[in-house]
């Protein structure tokens, strides 16, 4: 069963049609790349699901349900989690707190509960640190968790974004470009490490440039092209499209 | 009638001397999306030195030809020009790569600093303009009388606003201006110093405001040491309700906002004069926060 | 760290409780003033150094629970304590009405809407708004607050009042930035756009910081009533906003700074009288140079600490796979 169905999204920022007319799916637990040329549109889809955009028209579906028109945080809420192509993590905190800002929404006590300090919104405080504290081992940053955000690696910047991401206990998560910036030992990790996120049962979408990183982990390809799907299928189905080569790959396939 | 043509011709004075604020408002903003809050106390600066000029000089009465004005102006234009381009320099400059916070607070206090200046070397009264320096004739346009020194404000300050629009549109250090306000980085690769564009605009613009501050002082004959702060917030809403960043905006912000309010002072409450201005500020941010001739861009995510 | 700062502000609190002992009344004065103003910069800092929403329109509510204390009590004969929630409500209520619409605007432009909201605020009450606000003249004859039966009149007696006051906000205080709450808005002031994707709601947690800040404020507002017994537009205008402001900047965002602050910004023109009316140049001068120099105040907030469980610690396995099908299973 498809977890997120996108029906004839269009999006236009002032005459130009960033997106027009994408429908696609997303079965769950699967593994799904969105791939393109520069400036195809993608990153803009991923923003439309997230809700940082509104389209102009069609709808997007979450496990059946309408979440166009969302605010961002309720569609967290709801179980999609995302990451961001340049890296957006609160650079002055420390790596543990951006952490704990995906636990957020999982979390209930508020202002008179913290002034009050009560049983339950300690309790609740200790929980959401464990849940971190699991996420940061779950990526492999344990070590670093007192450092301040900024002072981290990219590769391990890319990581902690994850790690912020699974924290809203997501049903879904959306990464744009995860191997951006990293080195080829940190790509290989990462691979297994979008693996482990698929087994965790998290169904995930992802962007990325990288050819041997997606056609490794993904399941399944939609290719945009100004804006527009032009094929979608399986990674081999994908490689031998001669519109899909002529548009994207090119003669320089990566193998 | 007569009410409505007096209130809409002292609309257009008071208008004229918004946009002149406001473009220096704007044309920083537009260069360095910087809100020189000093920018209001330049103007009082101008209209502080403008009053030390005139009183320097012993004009007054009849001695005082349309030529002395002129050159009271220009040296005012020099010396709040100069002000300016050292603002920039000591207070601004250092915090370009900093957050946008700081530059902020740099410039509060910058205001700060200004006002009470004048406040110390001034005193904390208000002082007066020789009154005979401006024309006190009373012209008759089909009917309505309408005083002559407040034609000629409108006058000058159009005349001020188009030359600058002229400047920006049609010259090379125009264009360098322009292309620095659209894009710093592209300017700088396009063989512009942006830095002496930089110092340019920080010195036309409180140019211009030094300007308005003299003409406030002739039309009201009196300035005080916190003037620039309303006339700096209500300029600065006429920029913002122009579109900030955009100089034609300034102009047509400037003299609607001086229209409203004085429409509105006279057929809604006296009383409430200095709230039109805050309120179409609040109102003009929520609905449309890109201004009348601004246009929407949309945030990078 | 933790020790270091508990010791600090035992330290302070011992200062804070004999200092009245060696001050005149005219300088015991001074520190209540000091303790308004830091509380009131304390409630401020909630929005701006926390959330870091460019607010400077504070005095509008300082005012709105002043002016509620001053109406509840002359005209209505409500004893100036009992009125304190009410004028903090009111204050919280003006917040919510007015920041809803603000709430989204970027840094400088929020600034200048908020200097807008405090002027419109102080035209209202020179304007004798409703009829209730005394116009340019404001309110007086508020009586003296009772507590338990105690009349407080005497600086002293509004020292400890006020110190007090102080004391139990610091604490709030900081329990709330070591929350939840807290956490959200450091978020909302690191990256607005990452904290709503990582399921903050932002706008709502931007308009709980107004309306906590301004709650506070309201409440400020009732001593500060009872304290002067009249109370005047005059005394909330826009400038209170900016030393509050700059209190708040200069202090650098943390409760200890801002404390500082308040000190240095308050409490120390006093030692140069002379120079009085120099003292707002060195004050802007002290701005731009700060920014300069260290933009991040004085006592920036200092990093919270957070002490890992050990539990899982110890499972931080070398094969990412295998901790994952733990965490898998456990979520």
């Amino acid at each position: 069963m498809s977890l997120l169905a996108l029906r004839n999204l269009t999006k236009t920022f002032g005459g130009l049609v960033a997106v027009n007319s994408v429908s696609f799916d997303v079965a769950e637990g699967s593994i799904v790349g969105l791939i393109g040329p520069n400036g195809a549109g993608k990153t803009t889809v991923f923003n439309l699901i997230t809700g940082n955009y509104k389209p102009d028209s069609g709808d997007i579906f979450f496990d059946g349900r309408t979440i166009k028109g969302l605010p961002t945080h309720s569609i967290v809420q709801m179980g999609i989690a995302r990451t961001f192509q340049t890296i957006r993590l609160f650079q002055n905190m420390s790596v543990i707190e951006n952490v704990l800002a995906g636990c957020h929404c999982r979390m209930q006590s508020g202002m008179l509960a913290a002034m009050l300090r009560t049983p339950a919104q300690k309790a609740e405080e200790r929980h959401a640190l464990t849940r971190a504290a699991r996420e940061l081992d779950f990526v492999g940053l344990t070590d670093e968790h007192a450092n301040l955000a900024k002072n981290l690696s990219y590769g391990n910047q890319r990581l902690l974004e994850i790690a912020r991401a699974l924290a809203t206990d997501p049903r879904f998560i959306i990464l744009d470009e995860p191997a951006g910036g990293m080195n080829d030992q940190e790509t290989a990790a990462l691979i297994d490490t979008i693996r482990a996120i698929r087994d965790r049962g998290i169904t995930v979408l992802l962007i990325e440039h990288d050819m041997s990183l997606v056609m490794k982990v993904c399941e399944k390809l939609v290719v945009l092209e100004y804006g527009a799907l032009l094929a979608e299928g399986a990674p081999a189905a994908i490689k031998d499209d001669p519109r899909v080569i002529e548009a994207y790959l090119g003669v320089d396939t990566d193998d | 009638m007569e009410e409505f043509f007096q209130q809409l011709t002292n609309g257009l004075a008071v208008g004229g001397i918004y946009a002149l604020i406001a473009l220096g408002y704007t044309m920083v903003y537009g260069v360095l999306k910087l809100i020189n809050f000093a920018h209001g106390d330049l103007f009082t600066i101008g209209a502080y030195l403008g009053f030390t000029l005139f009183t320097a000089f012993g004009l007054s009465g009849m001695v005082a030809g349309p030529g002395a004005v002129v050159l009271v102006l220009l040296m005012v234009v020099g010396l709040v020009a100069l002000i300016g381009f050292l603002l920039e320099r000591v207070a601004y400059r250092p915090l370009r790569s900093s957050s946008r916070l700081s530059a902020v607070v740099s410039a509060l206090g910058a205001s700060i600093f200004f006002q009470n200046a004048v406040m110390l070397i001034y005193g904390a009264k208000f002082q007066v303009y020789p009154n005979d320096i401006r024309p006190s004739y009373v012209l008759s346009i089909m009917g309505i009388d309408v005083p002559l020194v407040r034609i000629m404000m409108i006058a000058a300050s159009l005349a001020l606003m188009l030359a600058l629009y002229w400047f920006t549109q049609r010259t090379r250090i125009g264009a360098a201006i322009r292309a620095t306000a659209i894009d710093q980085g592209a300017a700088k690769l396009m063989g512009i110093d942006v830095n002496r564009v930089i110092s340019l605009v920080f010195m036309i613009g409180p140019a211009l405001g030094g300007v308005a501050g003299v003409m406030v002082g002739l039309y009201y004959g009196q300035v005080d040491f916190t003037m620039g702060w309303v006339y700096g917030l209500k300029a600065f809403t006429a920029a913002i309700l122009g579109g900030i960043g955009n100089i034609p905006g300034a102009m047509v912000g400037g003299l609607l906002l001086g229209v409203i309010e004085a429409l509105g002072s006279a057929y809604i409450s006296i009383a409430w004069k200095d709230a039109i201005a805050f309120l179409v500020l609040i109102l003009i941010l929520i609905i449309r926060p890109t201004g009348l001739l601004g246009e929407r861009v949309a945030d990078k995510i | 760290m933790t020790v270091s700062r508990t010791t600090s502000y035992a330290g302070i609190a011992v200062v804070v409780a004999v200092l009245p002992l060696l001050l005149d009344p005219y300088w015991t004065d001074v520190f209540v003033s000091i303790g308004l103003y830091s509380v009131l910069a304390l409630s401020l800092n909630i929005i701006l150094g926390q959330a870091g929403l460019f607010h400077m329109g504070h005095a509008a509510f300082y005012a709105v629970g002043a002016y509620v204390t001053a109406i509840a009590n002359t005209m209505w004969g409500v004893p100036v304590l009992w009125a304190m929630p009410f004028a903090g409500l009111a204050a919280a209520l003006f917040a919510m009405l007015v920041a809803r619409p603000i709430i989204h605007l970027r840094g400088d432009y929020l600034l200048i809407v908020t200097i807008g909201i405090v002027e419109i605020v102080r035209i209202a009450l020179i304007n004798n708004v409703f009829g209730l606000t005394g116009g340019a003249n404001g309110i007086f004859g508020i009586s003296r607050p009772t507590l338990f039966g105690f009349k407080i009149a005497k600086p002293v007696h509004f020292y400890y009042l006020v110190w007090a006051y102080v004391a139990c906000s610091v604490l709030l205080f900081r329990r709330l930035e070591n929350s939840r709450f807290g956490r959200a808005l450091n978020y909302i002031k690191e990256d607005d756009t990452a904290a709503e994707g990582s399921g903050v709601n932002t706008a709502s947690y931007k308009l709980w910081a107004f309306v906590l800040g301004a709650f506070w404020a309201g409440m400020t507002g009732t001593i500060y009533a009872a304290k002067m017994t009249i109370i005047s537009p005059e005394s909330f205008s826009f400038w209170e906003s900016v030393v509050l402001f700059a209190i708040v900047i200069l202090g650098g965002g943390s409760n200890r700074g801002v404390l500082l602050g308040a000190f240095l910004l308050i409490g120390l023109p006093e030692f140069f009288r002379e120079f009085a009316s120099a003292r707002m140049l060195a004050f802007g001068l002290a701005m731009v140079v700060m920014m300069i120099f260290r933009p991040q105040g004085m006592l920036p907030p200092m990093p919270r600490f957070y002490k890992l469980p050990e539990r899982i610690r110890c499972v931080t396995g070398k094969d990412g796979g295998a901790a994952a099908a733990q965490v898998g299973g456990e979520a």
